[in-house]
């Protein structure tokens, strides 16, 4: 694997590799010592066109947790509110050679472009509404730590498809992993087609006892003033995931910020079944693993094995 | 009512050339025949039985051998060539010495300059920079519009005095049927054909690409085709109504072709156009997000593409436009959805139809070129024909020749062509436009007098 773009181009195999790795370092979250030397030496750029705080971070943990040198780069107050293009400014920044690039941009495509123009390994972290391919990854296992496995889970996606890349990685990453999913949302924020990734859509909540797994999407404020949906309210009546149409039995994730009181109400929030949190916290090894993966190879001595025999941990 | 002479050009020699046993196919004089042709003061002097010609002196002679196939020089009645303002995409020059080098003599150029061809004073500059620059004969299209804002009409009869051939809002389509209506009727004073860039903003803003299955999966928002067709729909009964002339430009989807042939049906004065895109590629060409792909309007399903082949061939789509839009290239070598719209086609057009529709037998090449030539008539410019005492706008053609797009350059100042890189059979030797030599295959060699 030289780049992770998206979901797309990634198989079972390819899924389960990086999420055994990341089991292998979620180990390591619990010592004392929170790094391994895996990528010391090496330096990991993060590049967000878009405002972003968690994932941002949570790439710049996971980076520095492999003992890697990272420098971030905010579009606003920089050279490209000067007006410098996407190749001029990752031509640029290519040149203090960096080992990855860590990328988030409002343009679809943006992230495999951007691996034609360097040499650097480059980590999708959100192009426009096309793919969040960590996510997905964190949430594939997420799930797995919870249920054990996707095969034959039902997974119900709730809300604005349209406007979500993490609708679209999440997707194909559930039904690579074997489970059914559903996207569920009003009818002007499902785009036409998307069963054709092989999902059932319905426009109404009325199955979702059927659910094994409800993921709600965040409802962004803006999309009323376009009129996707006539009011907030409105929204929330029809699908906010609540009391009510939670069952006891159900998971309950969402790829934050939530909005509480529009798509989840909230006690469901504060629920036990909500792995709102625990998603926070695949995020941080799942994105080591992707790190790993890309800068250190599957073919290196396993990082977490070396690192006991070089340096015990105290029991 | 117009006054000053439709085509303008630079100054060019008149040829003198005899072009010795070739094929000659023009389907409106019925020709398809080995002969000899004399082109002499610039018309075409004589048409002779193979090898029956004597070379004259002073006269240049080009051998065909029987393999060379020379036909009527194409006419696009859609091209942008960017003069005023965007002369750093495409000027008179490089744009007509790119229609020259894909056999064009004779192009319609799109008043969606900076700032758009929108008065008289301004289209008579720009008519005179023609007539020192371009190399085949241009035509202009003014505003429809003023400023393309689709808020007031254009001095529509002074500039047709001033010699615009119709008048086109084409980029900014004329979003009210008020503006428009108002337009067809004035059309009885001013005369001249309104070319429609049909796309209803209200369905297609924000899109990129087409609204299908790609787009759902690529998270882009999709353009649907009845932001096209429901506003075909609307000017065809609009035309109807008022008796007006319109051509629908860069038709592409199958709702809109259906609603021409019911319009033509009728009786109502409709044209169409279609790209050699539009009917060669689909949305799945845009699937690796090539910014040479993104065009409006975009490129849609198959059963589209083939509505658009199948009209073109019945007739009720007319002719084939290039819709030729330079791009720099810093302004297409961004992400998908930040890039312009649009894609060049004059220097591919003749040899990606002949690749992609005559060698499969989907259509003639009589018919492919009656088509790429018909242009000229719906806006009331005299057909290219090979006959005695016309004058010579021919393309001289080698329909064995390979090559691919792009590999020894653009005549074109801009290289955003979704052909690029394809392979392609059929090769334009020699241009005559207007009874000169514009263009000639640097490696085709010539025998001099």
């Amino acid at each position: 694997m030289n780049h992770l773009l998206s979901i797309a181009e990634l198989d079972r195999a390819g899924i389960e590799r990086i999420i055994t790795q990341a089991a292998r370092f979620a180990e390591v979250s619990d010592r004392e010592i929170k790094k391994v030397p895996a990528l010391r030496g090496r330096m990991v750029l993060n590049l967000f066109y878009e405002a972003s705080t968690r994932t941002r971070s949570s790439f710049e943990l996971a980076a520095k947790r492999l003992s890697a040198d990272v420098v971030n780069f905010a579009a606003s107050g920089s050279s490209v509110e000067k007006g410098e293009s996407l190749k001029d400014t990752v031509l640029t920044l290519s040149a203090h050679k960096p080992d990855a690039i860590v990328l988030r941009t409002p343009w679809a495509g943006a992230a495999e472009l951007v691996s034609r123009w360097c040499s650097a390994a480059i980590v999708n972290a959100g192009d426009g509404q096309h793919e969040h391919p960590t996510q997905a990854l964190l949430d594939v296992y997420t799930l797995q730590q919870r249920l054990g496995g996707l095969d034959g889970a039902s997974i119900w996606i709730v809300g604005d498809v349209t406007h979500s890349r993490v609708a679209r990685s999440n997707i194909l990453a559930f039904q690579a992993m074997g489970a059914k999913v559903t996207v569920a949302g009003p009818p002007t924020l499902i785009p036409r087609h998307i069963e054709e990734l092989g999902c059932d859509v319905r426009f109404t909540l009325e199955e979702l006892d059927g659910a094994d797994v409800v993921y709600a999407l965040r409802m962004q404020r803006e999309r009323m003033t376009e009129t996707w949906v006539p009011s907030l309210r409105e929204y929330a009546t029809w699908y906010q995931i609540n009391g009510r149409r939670l069952g006891p039995r159900q998971v309950l994730m969402h790829p934050g910020p939530v909005n509480r009181g529009v798509e989840l109400s909230g006690d469901v929030v504060d629920s036990p079944q909500a792995v709102i949190t625990a998603q926070v916290e695949a995020g941080v090894v799942v994105r080591m693993a992707v790190l790993y993966e890309l800068l250190a190879g599957a073919k290196e001595p396993d990082p977490v094995a070396r690192r006991q025999k070089t340096a015990p941990q105290p029991a | 009512m117009t006054t000053a002479h439709p085509l303008v050009r630079c100054p060019q020699g008149a040829a003198d050339l005899l072009l010795r046993d070739v094929r000659v196919l023009d389907p409106r004089e019925r020709i398809d025949a080995r002969h000899d042709v004399r082109v002499r003061g610039g018309e075409i002097a004589d048409l002779g039985t193979p090898e029956g010609l004597e070379q004259l002196e002073a006269e240049e002679l080009i051998e065909g051998q029987g393999r060379l196939t020379l036909l009527p020089a194409f006419f696009d009645p859609h091209v942008h060539l960017r003069t005023p303002g965007q002369e750093h995409k495409e000027d008179l020059e490089t744009g007509t010495r790119a229609a020259a080098a894909g056999g064009y003599g004779g192009v319609i150029a799109m008043p969606n300059t900076d700032p758009a061809l929108d008065s008289a004073p301004l289209l008579r500059s720009v008519r005179d920079a023609a007539a020192r620059e371009a190399r085949v004969p241009v035509g202009f299209l003014a505003a429809i519009t003023r400023g393309l804002a689709g808020e007031q009409l254009t001095e529509m009869a002074e500039l047709a005095q001033a010699g615009a051939l119709g008048f086109t809002d084409d980029g900014q389509p004329v979003q009210s049927a008020g503006m428009l209506r108002k337009a067809l009727q004035y059309q009885r004073l001013c005369g001249g054909v309104l070319a429609l860039h049909e796309e209803d903003r209200t369905l297609s803003r924000g899109g990129s690409m087409h609204e299908g299955a790609l787009s759902a999966a690529l998270g882009i928002r999709g353009i649907p085709t009845v932001a096209e067709s429901t506003m075909v729909a609307r000017d065809a009964e609009l035309a109807g109504y008022e008796g007006a002339r319109v051509h629908f430009q860069h038709l592409s989807c199958r709702a809109s072709v259906e609603t021409i042939a019911t319009a033509k049906q009728r009786g109502w004065m409709v044209s169409g156009e279609v790209t050699p895109h539009h009917l060669l590629l689909t949305e799945e060409d845009v699937r690796d997000l090539d910014t040479r792909m993104k065009m409006h309007p975009p490129l849609a399903g198959e059963d589209d593409r083939q509505s658009l082949v199948d009209g073109l061939r019945a007739g009720t789509i007319d002719c084939v436009a290039t819709d030729h839009a330079p791009h720099a290239r810093e302004e297409k070598e961004v992400p998908f959805e930040q890039a312009p719209m649009g894609t060049t086609g004059l220097e591919t057009a003749f040899a990606a139809l002949h690749t992609g529709l005559v060698l499969p037998g989907t259509l003639s090449l009589g018919l492919l070129v009656e088509r790429m030539t018909a242009g000229a008539g719906l806006f009331d410019l005299p057909l290219p024909l090979i006959a005695r005492g016309e004058p010579a706008n021919l393309t001289l053609v080698d329909l064995d020749a390979e090559w691919v797009a792009g590999e020894h350059g653009w005549e074109s100042r801009s290289e955003n062509c979704c052909f690029a890189g394809r392979a392609m059979r059929g090769r334009v030797l020699l241009t005559l436009a207007a009874g000169s030599v514009v263009y000639r295959e640097r490696a085709f060699s010539v025998v001099a007098a």
